[in-house]
């Protein structure tokens, strides 16, 4: 895709999403949805409960069929691939919930995660090392885990396929915030290995820390992009909560449809 | 005497319920789909056999060779066509689905090799002899082989399901279609794989019942479903030695049966399963209502 890279960006997007449509039967849940990630990003989409973050991560993992728009991943067009097809070509998603697989062991999850690995920096090994208690346990099912040691065990099944685009999906969805705060504190050790992260968040000053990008959804619809230095908490404000007056969209952002 | 033999002759005939049952444990475990056509299955596998033998004239035994992996390849294809796109819509689809391929087999088999029944190598001598035991007891050597072929067939499935990638693969699907495929995982290629070992299973299941005994074409659905079915429920869903467990207390129920009256024997077994239904309705091995 030769769509001039913005923001300083001298790469091709790793990730390019296009007026993206999807439906959950009549309603449509995301509008001309419209993306672009670059290498060794951290692309935080936020928003409220209902926006539609969610809706648009699955769908780019492919567990979402859009009605209209495309999803182009590297320059191949991943529209029309299931998920696995597109796990093994490196997007790999965390989804929400954490959704292990209960009847499996610690590793066991984590072997089923690197059964189809590219190859990469990232092994069960290497996740052990990361997450220094999950050695010691990893013969115990994950239902004997504690809810932010069973998103660490997530993060690691994702992380040993060696994606290439990592998606989060609410990583702090019933975590306390100290269990918040030391998952997202692994996220250089992540990035260091050349991941780069599409994560939503709900919690917008999380996001605002870690993403290097951020993107505003309300019901469906983009109302504000850009940077986390370029954007006035007014704005982010305004764009979340959807504030009369809505805050223009941040310079070169696109999906203006809103 | 002729009640400990009554209870040897159970417990053999149960691991022959057992090798019937697994099959329909595992396609139920891990997908949800109770297949009613599964014990037609067992007995299209050994008319097949007979037809193989007729026509090739080899070993009987060499029957198992061939036909126990064409109704592995069998089991994959019709997964991945006629019972998924079933399972696409909903698991009750299944149900109306397996029921009618029930029907379709066994008019199938009424229409190619009539009503008659027929055996498999009756004049083998694994087929025809026995051994004493005692002055009273006598076993013979099919029901010993079958039973420890059934314990070995659990026991390579059991060590299959817990150890090996594709094992691993099968528990995972079966816990979240999703987030396997998150991980790369074509759950539908997995789900054939557990319908070839199905429907390998019942394969020699069936061949080996038409070996001791007679098949004919509507046994699948009047004898063998349901006595398979009794077996899962009274050894607990989703457990293979419970299934061994419930094939054996079913066996032996009947041969106890028979021994008190030789018309009872098909209805001692359904008391039992009555009893395990309304008094531990989770089954015997099962330690909650399903984990």
């Amino acid at each position: 895709m030769s769509t001039p890279a913005g923001n300083g960006h001298a790469a091709e997007p790793l990730l390019e999403v296009s007026d993206l449509v999807v439906h959950h039967g009549q309603l449509q849940a995301l509008g001309a949805i419209s993306l672009r990630v670059f290498p060794g990003e951290v692309y935080a989409i936020i928003g409220a409960n209902g926006a539609g973050k969610s809706t648009l991560l699955r769908t780019i993992s492919g567990l979402h069929h859009p009605t209209t728009g495309s999803v182009v991943f590297d320059g191949q067009d991943v529209t029309g691939l299931r998920p696995e097809q597109r796990a093994r070509q490196g997007i790999v998603m965390v989804p929400e919930g954490r959704r292990l697989f209960g009847s499996l062991s610690v590793e066991e999850n984590l072997q089923v995660g690197a059964t189809y690995a590219r190859p990469g920096p990232w092994t069960i090994e290497r996740v052990y090392e990361l997450f220094d208690w999950m050695r010691e346990r990893r013969s115990q099912r994950t239902a004997q885990l504690s809810g932010g040691e069973q998103q660490a065990v997530a993060i690691g099944r994702a992380l040993v396929a060696n994606p290439r685009m990592l998606l989060l999906d609410e990583l702090s969805l019933g975590l306390a915030p100290v269990v918040v705060q030391r998952i997202y504190g692994m996220l250089p050790q992540i990035l260091g290995t050349g991941v780069t992260v599409l994560l939503v968040e709900q919690d917008v000053s999380q996001a605002m820390r870690v993403a290097s990008h951020i993107h505003c959804l309300l019901e469906g619809r983009s109302t504000l992009e850009g940077r986390p230095a370029d954007v006035t908490p007014d704005q982010v404000e305004a764009a979340y909560f959807g504030l009369a007056g809505v805050a223009p969209a941040a310079p070169g952002a696109e999906g203006s449809e809103a | 005497m002729a009640w400990v033999n009554a209870i040897i002759q159970g417990v053999l005939t149960g691991g022959l319920y057992a090798l019937f049952a697994c099959g329909l444990s595992l396609l139920f475990g891990v997908m949800k789909v109770v297949n009613l056509a599964h014990g037609d299955l067992a007995v299209v596998a050994g008319y097949v056999a007979i037809g193989v033998i007729t026509v090739t004239h080899i070993p009987v035994l060499w029957s198992f060779v061939i036909v126990v992996p064409v109704m592995a390849v069998v089991g994959y294809a019709l997964q991945r066509t006629l019972i998924q796109s079933a399972l696409n819509r909903s698991v009750l689809t299944t149900l109306l689905v397996t029921f009618g391929l029930s029907i379709v087999i066994e008019n199938g088999l009424l229409q190619f090799f009539t009503a008659n029944s027929r055996g498999i190598g009756s004049g083998l001598a694994l087929v025809r002899d026995s051994f004493k035991l005692g002055s009273k007891i006598q076993i013979g050597y099919l029901p010993v082989v079958i039973f420890v072929t059934a314990v070995v067939v659990l026991l390579g499935l059991q060590y299959f399901l817990s150890r090996s990638k594709y094992g691993r693969l099968i528990r995972a699907s079966a816990d979240d279609q999703e987030a396997v495929q998150l991980s790369g995982v074509d759950y539908r290629h997995v789900f054939g794989i557990a319908a070839a070992l199905a429907f390998a299973t019942v394969a020699l299941a069936g061949i080996a019942y038409g070996m001791g005994s007679q098949l004919d074409p509507t046994m699948g659905s009047d004898v063998i479903l349901l006595f398979a079915f009794a077996a899962v429920v009274i050894g607990g869903l989703g457990s293979l030695w419970g299934t061994l467990l419930g094939g054996i207390v079913l066996g032996v129920a009947q041969q106890i049966g028979a021994q008190i009256n030789i018309s009872d024997e098909v209805l001692a077994g359904y008391i039992v399963f009555l009893a395990v239904l309304v008094l531990r309705p989770q089954g015997l091995t099962t330690r909650r209502a399903q984990s």
